[in-house]
């Protein structure tokens, strides 16, 4: 097995067309060529701490804001899917909360995971750690749900009196920890994880 | 292999770099990496008049969809419905501007934009003429544009938000709901005949001839 960069070659991303290295540009699609994103784990770590940031706040300003007769209420991401549950619909609860809390807890664990163990140069289940990050890429977006729900619900609910809802700051820190965790997996060169193969090959210490 | 083969008969792998000897597939067959399992080919018969005609139908739905009420709420005699349209439209407070500006862009305008930028590089291809200009640049971007293109997501949370408020008022699906679920499976389908590989080298092909 050999690599673009064992052969002096760059491989584009975006085409996965093969062109000598030093080429700037892909001459078929235009992509800008690198053999390896050299900041990809900068850029990684950056977009993760940013939309952990946003997690925080997100889960503990009120997503929705419900005005009946009876009063006001406000209720946040776990609030609300608990609120759900009592209603006896445990199955859309349950998608509430694994949209919004297990896919986004696992998310930042699985990306952090992929990023450490790039740099201590980890050859361990390399195949795992690929489908890990296509995991990671192909369920980042189903998190907006929540944030959907939220427009849907304040663009719908607005019955004057008799009820309203209007969105919490909950649902903008959401969706933006969602949008900077899938930029942050969209960050992370997968190829970091097989380089760690070569380099051992290479250097038998 | 050689030791200076000439570039443009390799194909690289862009999950783990690995290089092989580019060959097209027979129709129906996939060129799959050995090394990390990432499908680098994937061919099937008719592929680009397929990919034309589910666009076209996404065009129509997306378009369609948003003007149509996707929900309608009941409760003691007071009645309202939305589409998309109100969606975006309906600025009330600060945080909602940018809620459901993003929700607009992401559930229709991106959709809209990645089909039309496929039409607009697969349509002359198809029709056997030249590729229009910026065909390349107009493919890249539909291929970025992909992960941002959330209409499946979307459906889910009309079923959410019907379950969601069913305590305090009376929810049904409108047509646009429909329309939407419809749009969800022919995206999928769609982006299952998508082979990146055969149509960067049809763009090739056409401009080389």
């Amino acid at each position: 097995m050999k690599t673009a960069r064992d052969m002096g070659l760059v491989t584009c991303t975006g085409c996965a067309s093969v062109w000598p290295d030093g080429t700037d540009r892909c001459g078929r699609c235009g992509a800008t060529l690198r053999s390896r994103h050299d900041n990809s784990l900068q850029l990684v770590w950056a977009f993760w701490a940013t939309g952990l940031l946003f997690y925080i706040p997100a889960n503990l300003y009120p997503m929705l804001v419900t005005s009946t007769i009876v009063g006001t209420q406000s209720s946040t991401i776990v609030g609300g899917a608990v609120e759900i549950a009592k209603h006896g619909e445990i199955g859309i609860a349950a998608i509430v909360l694994f949209a919004s809390v297990v896919i986004p807890v696992a998310k930042f664990i699985a990306i952090a995971h992929l990023a450490i163990s790039v740099r201590r140069g980890s050859i361990q289940s390399l195949h795992g750690r690929q489908h890990l990050y296509e995991v990671v890429e192909f369920v980042g977006r189903w998190s907006m749900i929540d944030v959907f729900v939220v427009a849907i619900l304040s663009a719908l609910v607005q019955l004057s009196v008799i009820a309203s809802i209007q969105p919490g700051p909950a649902a903008l820190t959401f969706a933006l920890s969602v949008i900077f965790t899938m930029l942050s997996a969209r960050s992370f060169d997968t190829r970091l994880i097989w380089d760690s193969l070569s380099t051992r090959n290479e250097d038998p210490a | 292999m050689t030791n200076h083969p000439d570039p443009s008969t390799l194909i690289g792998c862009p999950s783990c770099d690995a290089v092989y000897l580019a060959r097209m597939p027979a129709p129906g067959e996939r060129a799959v990496c050995e090394r990390c399992g990432t499908v680098l080919i994937s061919t099937r018969e008719n592929a680009g008049l397929h990919i034309l005609a589910l666009s076209v139908a996404v065009l129509i739905l997306v378009i369609a969809a948003s003007f149509f009420p996707f929900l309608s709420i009941n409760a003691a005699g007071m009645a309202n419905r939305v589409s998309l349209w109100d969606v975006a439209t309906s600025f009330r407070s600060g945080v909602l501007v940018l809620v459901s500006v993003s929700t607009v862009l992401l559930i229709v305008l991106v959709p809209l934009i990645r089909t039309a930028l496929l039409v607009y590089v697969i349509g002359p291809i198809e029709l056997g003429r030249p590729p229009l200009r910026h065909a390349r640049d107009a493919f890249r971007i539909a291929q970025e544009l992909k992960p941002w293109a959330m209409t499946e997501v979307f459906s889910i949370g009309c079923a959410v938000a019907l379950v969601k408020v069913s305590s305090l008022a009376h929810l049904e699906f409108g047509a646009a709901f429909w329309m939407f679920t419809a749009l969800s499976v022919i995206v999928i389908v769609a982006d299952r005949y998508l082979c990146s590989w055969s149509i960067w080298r049809a763009l090739e092909e056409a401009d080389n001839a």
